[in-house]
C-alpha cells in the first residue's frame, strides 16, 4: 500500500511541478504576444461584429448584433474590406467537396448509429424482441452503435469542420482537395466495412476496436490523406500566429492515425497487457481526437458568433498542453480494481484528477468569453449549441475525474453510470458542438440558407430533451444498481431488477433523441437538394442588393 | 510565413510527438515487457480448440457487452460473497487473446461460472431462452444457435432439456455447432486453482 501512495505523491508531484514550468515559460514570454494571436480570426476591423449564417434573417442577425451592443460590447467596427471578403470566399469555397463528402456521410452515419442505439435500448428492457436474427443480436446491434457514433458521425463530422475550419484560421485556400475527398471517401469506405463485419459476427471483441484491421487500413490511409491535405495547408498558411483552434486540430490529425495503428497492430497485444492498451486507446481516442476537434471548434464559433476575441489566448495554450500530456495516460482508470498493476492505476487516477487543470481553463476562457451575451443564445443555433455543448464538457471531464476516484468508482465501474457519463462526453459535449458547427458551415459551403428556422429549433429541443431524459435517468438507474450489487446480502438479479424502470427512461429520451436527428438528416437533406427560399441570397456574405429593415448590418453591407 | 510560427509549428509536432510516445511506452509497451517476461504458469490450461472456437463465438455475439471475467478484490467488492471467485491476477489472462475482461455488469462476472453453473445442460437451456431459468433476467434469447424441429430425435442428436412450455408444444430444441462450442467455452471458466496472493501493487490504491 505505501509503495503505491509513494507512486500517488511522486506522479503528483511531477505533473504539478510539469505544469508550474509551462506556466512559468508562458508568463515569461515564452509563447510570444497573446492579444495579436486570439486577433487571427477576425478580418482588420471585424471585432464587434456578430456572425451568424444560421439566423433566420436579417431581422434577427440585427438582433443579434444588438444583444452584443446592448452588453457594453463596443460596437465600434467596420467591416471586413472587399479583399478580406474575397480572401474569405475562397477559402470557404476551397474545401467544399470534402467538406460536403464528410458532412453527407456523417449525417445518415449519425441516423443509422440512432437507429442501432434505439434498438439496442429496448432491447434492455424487452429482451425477447427481435431475437431471432444473429445480426440484430444486442451484442452486435449495441458495438455496432458505438462504433457507427465514433467512427462515422463523430470522427467524419471532426473532419468536414476541421477541412473548413483551418483554411479559414490559416487564411489560405484548402491544398489538396482531391487528395482530403479520397481520404474522406476511405475513411467512409472503412466504417461501412468495419459495421459491417461487426453485424456479421466478425467484431475483435475488443471495446472502441471492434473493427477487424483489414477495415482499419483504408480508415488509418484516408485519415493520414485528409491529413496531409491539412498539414500542407498549414504550411501555405498567410497568418503570422497560430490560433488555438490549429493546435488542437493539427495535434488532433497527427495523434489519430497514430492511435490506431498502434492499438489495431495485429498478432502483439495480449492478455492484461491488451487489456491496459484496449483502455489507452479507448481514452485516447476520446481525449487525443474528440476532445481537440470539440475544443478548437468551440475556441472559433464563440468568439467568431459574438465578434469577440477569446479571454485569454495563453490560458487556451495551458489548456492545450495540459489536456495532451494528462489526458493521455488516464485510460486506466477504466481497470480500477482489475488485475493490472497497481502502478498503471495510480497514475491513471493522479492524471485523472489533473484533468481538471485544462478542463478549467476552457471552463473559464468560455465563460468570460460569453459571459453576458447569454441572450445571444437566443439568436444564434450556433451559438446555443455550441455554448451548451462547452458546457457538457466541462460537466462531462468534471464527473469524469470524480469517477476516477475509487470511493465513486466503486459504485459506478460495471453500471449504466458509466454509459450515461460516455454520452455526456461524446454526444453532450461533441455532438452538440458538431451540430453548432455544421450550422454555421452549411450555408457558408452551400451557399445556400438554412431552409427553415422550425427545424432548427424542433432539432434543438428533441435532443436537448431527450438526452436530459436520457442522462438523468440512466445516471440514477446506474447507481441505484451499483449499490445493489455492492451489497452482499442482496442477491444479484436485485441489481438487473432496479434498473428496469430506468431502462425504460433511456428509450424513451433516447427515441427522442433520435427524431431529433431525423428532423436534423431531413433538414440538411433539403439543403443539399436546394430545397426551400434562398432568402437571402447566396448566404449572407453580400447584402448590398437588400435593404435591410434595420440599420445595424447594413454599415458597409457585408457580414461574412 | 513567420518566423515565430514557424516555431510554433515545430513545438506543436514534436510536443504532440513526445507526448503520446511517452504514453504509449508507460500504458502498452511497459506491461509488455512485464507481463511477457513471467514464465507461463501450469495453470490455467491452454484452451482446447473446441473451446477457442467456442469463444469466437462469445466474442461474435457481444458477451463481453454484459459479462466482465475479473473478479475483484474483497476489500473493494463483495464479488467474493457472491461466488464470482478469488480477485483474478495477470497470470489467469496469459492464453487471452483478445482479452475478455469487460467493463459492464449487466450480468454477473463470469470467470468462474463453470464452477457455479457445471451442467452443460443449464447453459444450453439458458442460452436458448433464460427467462425459463430466471423470470426477472434481461440476457438476450439465443434461438439462432439452436434449430427446433419437429418429430423424435434422430441418432447422434442432442436434444436441449428445457423446462416445461419453453419450446412449442410437439418440437424438440437441438442445438447448433456454435451453442456446443460456447457451453464448451463457458465450461473452461474454472479459475479456482491457487495462485500467489496478489501483491500490494495489484490494482487497489
Amino acid at each position: 500500500m505505501s509503495f503505491t501512495v509513494g507512486l500517488l505523491v511522486v506522479t503528483f508531484l511531477a505533473s504539478l511541478a510539469g505544469l508550474g514550468l509551462f506556466i512559468w515559460s508562458m508568463a515569461s514570454g515564452l509563447f510570444g504576444p497573446e492579444s495579436a494571436a486570439s486577433r487571427v480570426i477576425f478580418g482588420a476591423k471585424e471585432i464587434g461584429l456578430a456572425e451568424e449564417p444560421a439566423a433566420e434573417n436579417l431581422g434577427q442577425q440585427n438582433e443579434l448584433q444588438e444583444t452584443m451592443n446592448r452588453t457594453g460590447h463596443t460596437g465600434e467596427f467596420a467591416v471586413l474590406t472587399e479583399a478580406e471578403v474575397d480572401e474569405r470566399l475562397a477559402q470557404d469555397a476551397s474545401g467544399k467537396w470534402p467538406v460536403l463528402l464528410c458532412i453527407g456521410f456523417a449525417v445518415a452515419w449519425l441516423v443509422l448509429a440512432s437507429v442501432f442505439g434505439l434498438i439496442s435500448s429496448i432491447k434492455l428492457h424487452a429482451p425477447d424482441w427481435l431475437a431471432d436474427q444473429a445480426w440484430l443480436t444486442f451484442g452486435r446491434i449495441r458495438p455496432a452503435h458505438l462504433n457507427a457514433v465514433g467512427y462515422g458521425w463523430c470522427s467524419l463530422a471532426a473532419f468536414g469542420v476541421s477541412l473548413w475550419l483551418m483554411p479559414r484560421l490559416l487564411r489560405t485556400p484548402l491544398v489538396g482537395g482531391k487528395t482530403a475527398a479520397a481520404g474522406a471517401t476511405l475513411w467512409g469506405l472503412g466504417v461501412t466495412a468495419g459495421v459491417t463485419a461487426i453485424l456479421t459476427g466478425y467484431s475483435t471483441g475488443l471495446e472502441w476496436l471492434e473493427f477487424p484491421w483489414q477495415c482499419d487500413v483504408p480508415m488509418v490511409i484516408g485519415g493520414t490523406l485528409m491529413g496531409v491535405s491539412l498539414l500542407r495547408t498549414l504550411r501555405n498558411r498567410t497568418v503570422e500566429h497560430l490560433y488555438v483552434s490549429v493546435w488542437y486540430i493539427a495535434a488532433g490529425l497527427l495523434w489519430l492515425p497514430i492511435l490506431i495503428t498502434v492499438a489495431n497492430w495485429p498478432g502483439i497485444h495480449f492478455g492484461v497487457q491488451q487489456a491496459a492498451m484496449n483502455w489507452w486507446y479507448g481514452h485516447n481516442v476520446l481525449g487525443l481526437w474528440f476532445t481537440p476537434i470539440g475544443l478548437a471548434a468551440i475556441y472559433y464559433f464563440i468568439p467568431k458568433v459574438l465578434g469577440k476575441p477569446i479571454h485569454s489566448y495563453n490560458l487556451s495554450l495551458v489548456g492545450f498542453w495540459t489536456l495532451a500530456f494528462f489526458y493521455s495516460q488516464v485510460g486506466g482508470h477504466h481497470l480500477i480494481g482489475g488485475p493490472v498493476p497497481g502502478w498503471i492505476i495510480s497514475l491513471s487516477i493522479v492524471q485523472s484528477m489533473m484533468m481538471l487543470v485544462p478542463v478549467t481553463a476552457v471552463a473559464i476562457n468560455q465563460h468570460r468569453t460569453s459571459w453576458g451575451h447569454l441572450g445571444a443564445l437566443r439568436y444564434s443555433p450556433t451559438l446555443r449549441f455550441v455554448v451548451i455543448g462547452g458546457m457538457m464538457y466541462t460537466l462531462a471531464s468534471v464527473q469524469g475525474s470524480l469517477e476516477a476516484l475509487r470511493v465513486v468508482n466503486t459504485v459506478t465501474h460495471f453500471t449504466h453510470f458509466t454509459v450515461a457519463h460516455a454520452h455526456l462526453g461524446l454526444y453532450g459535449f461533441f455532438s452538440m458542438v458538431m451540430f453548432g458547427s455544421i450550422y454555421f458551415m452549411l450555408p457558408r459551403v452551400l451557399d445556400w440558407e438554412w431552409p427553415s428556422r422550425g427545424l432548427i429549433t424542433a432539432h434543438f429541443w428533441l435532443v436537448i430533451g431527450g438526452f436530459a431524459i436520457y442522462f438523468v435517468g440512466l445516471s440514477i438507474g446506474g447507481w441505484l444498481q451499483g449499490r445493489a450489487m455492492l451489497d452482499a446480502s442482496r442477491p444479484f438479479i436485485d441489481s438487473v431488477v432496479i434498473t428496469k424502470p430506468y431502462l425504460l427512461v433511456r428509450t424513451i429520451g433516447g427515441s427522442l433523441m433520435t427524431l431529433g436527428h431525423l428532423v436534423f438528416a431531413l433538414h440538411v437533406g433539403l439543403m443539399l437538394t436546394r430545397r426551400g427560399a434562398a432568402r437571402r441570397g447566396p448566404t449572407l456574405l453580400r447584402t448590398r442588393s437588400y435593404t435591410p429593415s434595420l440599420p445595424t448590418v447594413a454599415i458597409g453591407g457585408t457580414v461574412a | 510565413m513567420s518566423r515565430e510560427a514557424q516555431v510554433d509549428i515545430t513545438r506543436l509536432i514534436a510536443g504532440a510527438l513526445s507526448i503520446v510516445t511517452f504514453s504509449i511506452v508507460v500504458l502498452v509497451v511497459m506491461p509488455y515487457f512485464l507481463t511477457k517476461s513471467s514464465t507461463v504458469p501450469a495453470k490455467p490450461a491452454p484452451y482446447t480448440s473446441a473451446q477457442q472456437t467456442g469463444r469466437s463465438v462469445y466474442i461474435a455475439n457481444g458477451c463481453i457487452y454484459c459479462h466482465s471475467q475479473q473478479p475483484r478484490d474483497p476489500s473493494i467488492a463483495p464479488d467474493q460473497k457472491r461466488g464470482w471467485g478469488r480477485p483474478s491476477v495477470p497470470a489467469d489472462y496469459v492464453h487471452d487473446q483478445p482479452h475478455l475482461l469487460g467493463t459492464m455488469r449487466t450480468g454477473p462476472d463470469l470467470f468462474n461460472i463453470a464452477v457455479r453453473q457445471p451442467s452443460r445442460d443449464w447453459h444450453l437451456g439458458h442460452l436458448y431462452q433464460p427467462r425459463a431459468y430466471t423470470a426477472q433476467s434481461i440476457m438476450p434469447a439465443y434461438p439462432f444457435l439452436f434449430d427446433v424441429k419437429k418429430g423424435p430425435a434422430e441418432p447422434g442428436e442432442r436434444v436441449v432439456l428445457l423446462p416445461p412450455g419453453t419450446a412449442p408444444a410437439g418440437t424438440r430444441v437441438v442445438a447448433r455447432a456454435e451453442a456446443e462450442a460456447l457451453v464448451d467455452y463457458l465450461l473452461s471458466l474454472d479459475h479456482t486453482y491457487p495462485v500467489r496472493p496478489p501483491s500490494s501493487a495489484r490494482g487497489t490504491p
